[in-house]
């Protein structure tokens, strides 16, 4: 049990190695010098210029540069912001809450109506019309379907407020915009799971027991259907963390998109670079704990490689 | 036995078609873009102006038509990018030695862990916005789709018996690779490219609504959207029916793909 753990969580060090030297090696390749950036439109004179080649540690060799960078960033210090010249973690720090919120509660409503809707819809027809309204949801731009709610939610009907961060019921419409898409394609992989689950012989069994077809469906085929679910965590953090950064501008919300969007706006490279990282260290914990979770759940797995 | 493919896939491969011609003949469909009219500004759709008009009185319609060419231009070059470094990479680690599919393969693993719209915003903040960041940072950002399909289809070719005869019977490497690796690990790569298309087309257009895409006044389907979401109170038409094509141009190359794919697996095409 310990071998298969072991080689997951180094596989994830590894991956997680590797996001992190990509991106100092996208730090390298942006074109202008690093002291130009700090400097911006800040007084320019060789006296400040030495002293930030100082104060940063330019002039050490890349080498060293790049493993100094390594471990601060394994002590959680992902560098200054060129233009707040503030540390990013206060940056990210202050701005992960408002997001969090909306990530999670679209989470939370993604994932209930793709539960109803793959239950519910079984029948052939209502499964021809579930299956057009996914595909639907999936192919829609994500601002589209927020701009299409606040036309009618909003400004129609008045019942949410336009943008903005106040109370729960500014939350509302930029959580279902974020849900619809995840629901799209959760619904067709719970749908898929549930099909073949309900052709397993244990199925065959529940209905022989006398078991109604709604009570094998809730009770012995949907727990195998959630299983390859699960696998999907890590691409449904990337999929609200992206959606996140479209959805928070639609609506006018604060948060980490807009601190992101601000910060390719104005070539704030660390700030960029630290989100983008910060994110790669989410999907890696994310999936490798859905691979634990699976040695757990499932014994088979234990004993491959 | 063939079965003639469902009205849902003959209506989407039909606008698929009429989308091409306006991609490459815009001005057979649609008057210029950029022509303003400034009596006729924010007029609702109607017999003059199908999709009605913009804040400038320009044609919603026209301006979605001539669209057409930068957002699949877009989709189709950071495709072609994705299929051509995806499908080398892919034979390679599917032919190298172990340790270096370890070190390819979990560089594809380090590629997926970035969400793929921040990911190009890396690629933004460093190359600058304009088409050349959005097509580029598209292409790499998708490219481990193709790159696991390929491997995995290399390591079932490498042993299968032509090759070992071509093996034997002696040649270059590389002669071997292209005259016999790489015809057969390409099967599943176009139907593949096409539902990634439709991906491509989605984060270009996620990306130009941002305003990191094209710049105006050249029209483009995100960045319409986000010009238009400005007048939304007053005239839903400028930023909704833009976006309701590029929807339909997603879903119509999903549904033709899926189709293809189901024929091309020997399923039952739906």
């Amino acid at each position: 049990m310990l071998r298969p753990v072991l080689r997951r969580v180094a596989t994830g060090l590894v991956v997680l190695w590797a996001a992190a030297t990509a991106a100092y090696l996208a730090l390298l390749a942006a074109p202008g010098d690093t002291v130009d950036s700090i400097v911006g439109d800040g007084a320019d004179t060789p006296q400040i210029r030495a002293q930030i080649i100082d104060e940063w540690g330019l002039d050490r060799p890349a080498l060293v540069q790049y493993l100094d960078y390594l471990a601060r960033a394994a002590r959680g210090d992902l560098g200054r912001s060129y233009l707040l010249h503030r540390p990013v973690s206060a940056i990210v720090g202050e701005q992960v809450g408002p997001t969090l919120r909306l990530a999670v509660l679209a989470a939370a409503l993604g994932i209930a109506l793709a539960l109803v809707l793959a239950v519910t819809t079984r029948r052939p027809w209502a499964r021809r019309v579930s299956s057009a309204a996914e595909l639907v949801l999936v192919s829609t731009p994500p601002f589209l379907i927020g701009i299409v709610l606040l036309s009618v939610f909003s400004f129609r009907l008045g019942l949410f407020p336009v943008s903005g961060d106040r109370g729960f019921a500014a939350l509302v419409l930029p959580a279902v915009t974020l849900a619809l898409p995840v629901a799209g394609v959760l619904t067709q992989v719970l749908r898929d799971g549930l099909d073949r689950a309900l052709d397993e012989p244990f199925a065959v069994t529940a209905r022989a027991r006398g078991l109604r077809e709604g009570a094998v469906l809730v009770r012995h085929a949907l727990r195998h259907a959630l299983l390859p679910a699960v696998t999907l965590v890590g691409w449904l953090f990337g999929i609200l963390l992206g959606g996140a950064v479209i959805v928070e501008q639609v609506f006018g919300r604060p948060g980490l998109g807009q601190v992101t969007l601000a910060a390719v706006t104005a070539k704030d490279l660390p700030v960029v670079l630290a989100v983008v990282v910060l994110s790669a260290l989410v999907y890696v914990v994310l999936n490798t704990a859905a691979d634990l979770a699976y040695l757990i759940v499932d014994p088979r797995l234990r004993g491959s490689r | 036995m063939m079965r003639l493919p469902g009205p849902g896939v003959a209506a989407s491969a039909a606008f698929l078609a009429v989308a091409v011609l306006a991609a490459a003949r815009p001005s057979w469909l649609a008057a210029d873009p950029l022509a303003a009219d400034p009596l006729h500004v924010l007029e609702a759709p109607g017999a003059a102006h199908w999709f009605g008009t913009d804040q400038l009185g320009r044609d919603v319609f026209d301006r979605v038509v001539h669209g057409a060419r930068h957002s699949l231009a877009i989709g189709l070059a950071a495709t072609l990018i994705a299929v051509t470094a995806g499908v080398t990479l892919g034979v390679l680690a599917g032919l190298a030695h172990r340790y270096a599919d370890e070190a390819l393969t979990r560089g594809f693993d380090a590629l997926s862990a970035f969400p793929l719209l921040l990911l190009a915003l890396l690629f933004i903040t460093i190359a600058g916005p304009g088409t050349a960041g959005l097509v580029g940072a598209i292409g790499i950002a998708t490219l481990p789709h193709y790159a696991r399909v390929v491997r995995a289809q290399t390591f079932v070719v490498r042993r299968a018996g032509y090759v070992t005869g071509a093996v034997a019977y002696g040649g270059t490497r590389l002669r071997l690779v292209a005259r016999h690796v790489l015809p057969n690990v390409l099967g599943p790569v176009p139907v593949l490219a096409m539902i990634g298309l439709g991906e491509a087309v989605l984060a270009a257009a996620g990306l130009s609504f941002l305003g990191m895409g094209p710049q105006p006044p050249s029209p483009e389907w995100g960045a319409m959207l986000a010009d238009g979401r400005n007048y939304l109170r007053i005239a839903w038409w400028a930023s909704i029916l833009p976006g309701v094509v590029v929807t339909l141009t997603v879903v119509s190359l999903t549904v033709v793909g899926r189709h293809l794919q189901h024929r091309f697996e020997g399923r039952d095409p739906r």
